[in-house]
């Protein structure tokens, strides 16, 4: 499920990117190579096939999370002085990571990730369907709002996907245990 | 004795195998970047499958598409100052109505005799201040006021089973919608602007303003109208080139 959802959301950011392009929102916009879709038709087509993909697998997601607790599980609800306390361990690099343990900084980026993925489809159904889906375009202000506010959640998202990188890089082997099971507790630096 | 099973290379020989399934995998995620080409530009490989998925996204819009749910009006406070020019072609290059100008309409209607634009403010008029959203993303709102085209389609004794209406323009512009989208209440063939009649540049004598679709169906200077149960190509100027059909809000 993980590696379906970030396909599609490799999919939906890159094809995103080559949509803003065509009416900037911000002074900057995206060197070509890093979009998906050639133009702005291509990047529509890519970002609505990918929206399929995105919305099945993270409703399937959101099913399995609830319904083998795994959401209550492993993310459980971090508390704010642990999150600071590992926070503050975590910039000098010294918050130990445990496999198949969550601590509090990685609780909150991930109910933050998925927060703002599950805002993202919305906001993007809004700006979609502005007539059809009129009431929830209403719900976040109207269509520009909604288009500016989906925007901001595709940076929330791309911060997050480059920690989330930038980690995995410096712990790899938390990258085997997604593949093949290994024992949890292992602890490393 | 000679120890025949050596957990130790066992596992050192699977990392080895989980190292070459991820340096496989980036090269997959390397040769994805190769699919910026995927514009649409071809109907092969990944291109057709893109088709694909565009057209059952279609049958998805058209089986969402209520014709009782309404674009938000708005009033003229609203109303975006300076008001955008926006074509397929640059400003500077906006046509003048051809003399003797008359609108055709062709296809499965009853009567085709052509109209003026005298003739069209016959008609019953309505009169909108809605957003005009551009695929590209950006949006505006403006005033526009006409014929609604259900009531033009009536009046000219449309078969409205038939599946789609095509415009062509004479600046070369065309555009199709489907008959649902046709019909709703807020279609317009539009016959002014901001409360004046329309100027070329935005779209004498007459235009379409449709606000339950995207701002490129709403099709400038419109030379025929056309009641057809089959497009060309891919039903338009931008169509043909891959912007999505139905493009419904």
């Amino acid at each position: 499920m993980h590696w379906v959802g970030a396909y599609a959301m490799f999919c939906m950011i890159f094809s995103g990117w080559q949509i803003y392009n065509a009416s900037p929102s911000l002074p900057v916009t995206v060197p070509n190579w890093m979009t998906l879709g050639g133009w702005l038709a291509g990047g529509i087509a890519w970002h609505i096939s990918a929206m399929w993909l995105l919305v099945a697998d993270g409703v399937a997601y959101l099913i399995y999370g609830v319904v083998t607790g795994h959401f209550r599980r492993t993310f459980g609800r971090p508390s704010l002085r642990d999150v600071v306390r590992e926070t503050g361990l975590a910039l000098q690099f010294k918050l130990p990571h445990t496999t198949g343990v969550y601590n509090s900084v990685q609780r909150l980026l991930y109910w933050f990730v998925l927060v703002a993925a599950v805002l993202a489809v919305i906001t993007g159904l809004s700006i979609w369907k502005p007539v059809q889906l009129g009431f929830m375009t209403d719900l976040f202000g109207g269509y520009a709002i909604a288009r500016l506010i989906h925007l901001g959640l595709m940076v929330a998202i791309v911060g997050f996907v480059v920690v989330h990188l930038v980690l995995v890089a410096l712990f790899p082997r938390t990258l085997v245990s997604m593949v093949v099971s290994t024992p949890s507790g292992e602890e490393h630096r | 004795m000679k120890q025949v099973f050596d957990p130790a290379g066992v596992r050192s020989e699977l990392r080895s195998l989980q190292r070459r399934g991820l340096i496989r995998g980036g090269l997959s995620l390397g040769s994805l970047a190769l699919l910026t080409g995927c514009d649409l530009g071809t109907e092969t490989g990944v291109n057709a499958a893109l088709w694909k998925s565009m057209s059952l996204n279609d049958r998805v819009q058209a089986w969402l598409f209520n014709p009782k749910r309404m674009a938000t009006q708005f009033t003229e406070a609203d109303i975006t100052k300076p008001y955008r020019f926006n074509a397929f072609y640059e400003d500077w290059q906006v046509q003048p109505v051809p003399t003797g100008w008359q609108l055709e309409v062709g296809g499965r209607v009853a009567d085709k005799t052509p109209w003026s634009v005298e003739k069209l403010r016959t008609l019953p008029q309505e009169g909108q201040i809605t957003r005009h959203v551009c695929i590209e993303g950006w949006s505006q709102i403006g005033q526009w006021s006409g014929v609604p085209l259900s009531t033009f389609l009536a009046r000219v004794g449309a078969d409205t089973k038939a599946p789609f209406v095509t415009f062509k323009c004479f600046d070369g512009y065309s555009t199709s919608i489907d008959m649902a989208s046709a019909l709703q209440a807020q279609t317009i063939l539009a016959l002014d602007f901001l409360g004046k009649p329309l100027t070329p540049e935005w779209g004498a004598p007459v235009r379409l303003r449709i606000p339950v679709k995207l701002g490129f169906k709403s099709a400038k200077s419109i030379a025929s109208i056309e009641v057809a149960d089959r497009l060309e190509k891919k039903g338009g100027y931008w169509e043909d080139q891959g912007y999505n059909w139905f493009s419904g809000s």
